[in-house]
């Protein structure tokens, strides 16, 4: 039996691919192969706040509205992020990937989508603490522009900073947390000397390919958006970008057991997900 | 009534709600269960190991874009949101906590309820918050049936009573009547 509300939700869906299809002709974002659930969620959420009717209607002002867009842009990309995210991950890396980084003169690391950098300065704190902070180049990137702004700025609200100290604690950290950023009002400011080595830069794993030949990758919490092909088309941008014995970091619940590039890897964590890149690549 | 999958939401009280729950249901009981239990987000998925060994059902913790199969219980992980995607596999995303949670029964009722729509049963349990309410009024909206422990059997009311203030439920019943409800089920998958 199909009633009015399965034929509702079919055109309803319709729409959205109509909305997808319409940002990324005028706006270049491709959203298209997104994990369609979580897009539905936030523009669904978008139509009752902005008191629209239907998808449609909201892909007249998408086109037409440049608030809406930005509006929009904001609800399709992934600006959740914490410092020190998952401690034992970064517990992990202490353990595990530091000693391998100890064995280069020099090293770069990119960390893509980035969002708003929380990610970012736990890394540059773990690197100054090993004394490895000056060997480092690391790049920051993410699609919004307006998150790789906040993340230059590095300006976190006070409210956070209780949890991200337990996050630190739990992850290793050697010194007072405190140490990192200066209080200000409501806010804290992340230390500057450690953003000298961090470059903040544009760039959307979806339609641009290598950045840089780096030795590590930190993506974690962005494949979990995409649909399997399009994490593939992101694994193999890793892959090529990757020098060889290059770490790959990614979230806890993703992992890069189905990916056709899995070969190209060797597992250094399995529960943290941390791989390698090896050093001969299998047939 | 086809019913073609179940969630269900808990909190306070939920791991004594969800053992007594899905130890009663029956080994042969041929629809998924997608369950969204409030934990720390430092947890390990001891729930969904500690629930497989007590019940004659298989429980699981929910894995990124995997296949929703008949017969299993699946537990959302902590500290991700659990959504369902049209072609029947889970989307896992680390979105705002909704309602101050993460993993969220709302965002998995609503997104159930757009897939399933008038074959989805919903099911609020026990606890001290209002997470779910909003969920399974759109379950109700999409024609789906809306289940409700009933405030008195539970560990805490908030939640259920949250609930019933919010939609019209269906049913109102304590845990085994829920069990026994769910055993009657004949599934269509």
């Amino acid at each position: 039996m199909r009633d009015n509300q399965d034929i509702y939700e079919e055109i309803r869906n319709i729409e959205i691919r109509l909305l997808l299809e319409a940002i990324y002709q005028r706006y270049g974002y491709d959203f298209r192969n997104y994990s369609f659930a979580h897009l539905k969620r936030r523009i669904v959420h978008r139509l009752s706040s902005m008191g629209l009717k239907s998808v449609s209607q909201l892909q007249h002002y998408v086109l037409h509205d440049h608030d809406t867009i930005q509006q929009v842009l904001m609800d399709l990309s992934i600006n959740v992020t914490e410092m020190f995210r998952d401690p034992s991950f970064y517990k992990k890396v202490r353990e595990e990937v530091i000693p391998i980084l100890k064995t280069y003169p020099y090293f770069k690391i990119w960390h893509a989508g980035c969002a708003t950098g929380e990610e970012v300065y736990s890394m540059a704190i773990i690197l100054k603490e090993e004394g490895l902070y000056d060997r480092a180049q690391i790049y920051a990137t993410d699609f919004n522009q307006k998150v790789i702004k906040k993340a230059k700025e590095g300006i976190y609200s006070i409210e956070n900073i209780k949890q991200y100290t337990t996050n630190y604690q739990k992850a290793g950290g050697k010194e007072s947390f405190s140490n990192y950023y200066t209080a200000h009002y409501d806010s804290v400011i992340m230390d500057e000397s450690l953003k000298n080595n961090i470059l903040f830069a544009d760039h959307n794993l979806v339609t641009d390919g290598i950045f840089s030949e780096v030795n590590m990758i930190i993506c974690r919490n962005v494949l979990i958006y995409f649909e399997r092909d399009l994490q593939d088309h992101a694994i193999k941008t890793f892959l090529d970008s990757l020098l060889p014995g290059g770490i790959l970091c990614l979230g806890s619940k993703e992992t890069l057991q189905f990916s056709k590039y899995y070969p190209n890897f060797n597992q250094i964590d399995a529960k943290e997900k941390i791989y390698r890149k090896k050093y001969t690549i299998p047939e | 009534m086809d019913y073609k999958a179940v969630v269900i939401g808990s909190s306070a009280g939920g791991l004594d709600a969800l053992r007594a729950l899905l130890t009663r249901i029956n080994r042969s009981f041929s629809l998924p269960i997608v369950i969204v239990q409030h934990l720390s987000p430092l947890s390990d998925n001891y729930l969904s190991n500690y629930l497989d060994n007590l019940s004659d059902l298989r429980v699981k913790e929910v894995e990124e874009k995997e296949r929703i199969e008949p017969g299993i219980a699946y537990i959302a992980p902590p500290n991700y949101h659990v959504l369902i995607e049209e072609n029947r596999t889970f989307a896992l995303t680390v979105d705002e906590k909704v309602n101050y949670a993460r993993p969220s029964v709302d965002v998995l009722f609503e997104s159930a309820a757009y897939v399933y729509r008038s074959s989805l049963i919903g099911i609020v349990l026990t606890g001290a918050n209002n997470d779910g309410s909003k969920g399974l009024k759109i379950i109700k909206q999409y024609g789906g049936l809306a289940i409700v422990q009933d405030p008195k059997t539970a560990y805490v009311d908030t939640m259920p009573r949250s609930a019933m203030e919010t939609v019209k439920v269906d049913h109102v019943l304590n845990l085994e009547e829920i069990a026994d409800f769910l055993n009657k089920l004949r599934g269509e998958v």
